[in-house]
């Protein structure tokens, strides 16, 4: 299974859920589309739930990080929230943990956008 | 208890074409042997990682997804673990080009990430020429004590 990307509002806060696996190819380009399809709608505050991704590549890591810079050069913020053992291992291994504000919970994520 | 109970040694050794398609092979087929061989579910899943990584860097920097070129992936059950070997058909890597993907000023690129994933998931990692031509990376993976 690839990845599945639906967004939702939440307040102003735009939640972006993805399920399934953020590898290269169809994973990791659907995803890149999403962050710039919604960046240039103007969404500024967008918070991404990895509860139900089970898998992330380097690709996908790549895309993450892609995916934050053009949300930021665009005035907004990329925030992440239900993050798995693995993928925080990932976030440690590559320092990304200094990059990403990461969240356990949806309701204090939404709360942290200001 | 991670370790097969006959210690045998087996090796098979597979073909595969150029595509993002032999990547999630690849992937499964080690996965599978991990499983066998009793490694447990991080431990397989830090293996298919690595395996990922590699088929990646095979098939796309490698190989550049040329079908006349091939991927040539050997599974090796050792007694004190798992040995893979990925050999691609391309021009060459040279290892010391690649940046720090840790150094503040290459943390935001893209991509350059995969050989950092497959170090810290691996017991070993070993990058050389292949005989013929290519590139062949052998990774190893130990049998935890428990």
């Amino acid at each position: 299974m690839s990845v599945k990307l639906t967004s939702r509002q939440v307040g102003d806060v735009t939640v972006i859920d993805a399920a399934g696996r953020i590898t290269l190819g169809e994973g990791a380009s659907a995803f890149r589309d999403m962050i710039r399809d919604l960046a240039a709608k103007g969404h500024k505050k967008l918070l991404l739930n990895l509860n139900e991704v089970s898998y992330i590549d380097s690709s996908g890591i790549g895309e993450m990080v892609s995916g934050f810079t053009t949300v930021t050069n665009n005035g907004g913020q990329l925030k992440l929230v239900g993050l798995s053992k693995r993928v925080k291992d990932l976030l440690q291994i590559t320092k990304l943990y200094t990059v990403f504000e990461a969240f356990d919970d949806e309701a204090e994520a939404v709360r942290s956008f200001k | 208890m991670a370790r097969r109970e006959n210690g045998k040694m087996e090796k098979t050794q597979t073909t595969l074409d150029s595509t993002l398609e032999s990547v999630d092979k690849a992937e499964a087929i080690v996965m599978e042997e991990a499983q066998k061989q009793g490694f447990d579910e991080d431990e397989q899943h830090q293996i298919g990682m690595a395996v990922r990584e590699c088929m990646v860097n095979a098939v796309v920097h490698g190989n550049r997804y040329n079908n006349q070129k091939q991927v040539h992936l050997d599974i090796e059950g050792l007694e004190e673990g798992l040995a893979v070997t990925i050999g691609d058909e391309g021009a060459g890597f040279d290892l010391n080009s690649l940046p720090d993907p840790l150094s503040p000023e290459n943390l935001m690129r893209q991509s350059g990430r995969g050989i950092l994933l497959i170090r810290a998931f691996m017991d070993e990692f070993d990058l050389h020429p292949r005989p013929g031509g290519g590139t062949e990376v052998r990774l190893f993976k130990k049998f935890s004590k428990s």
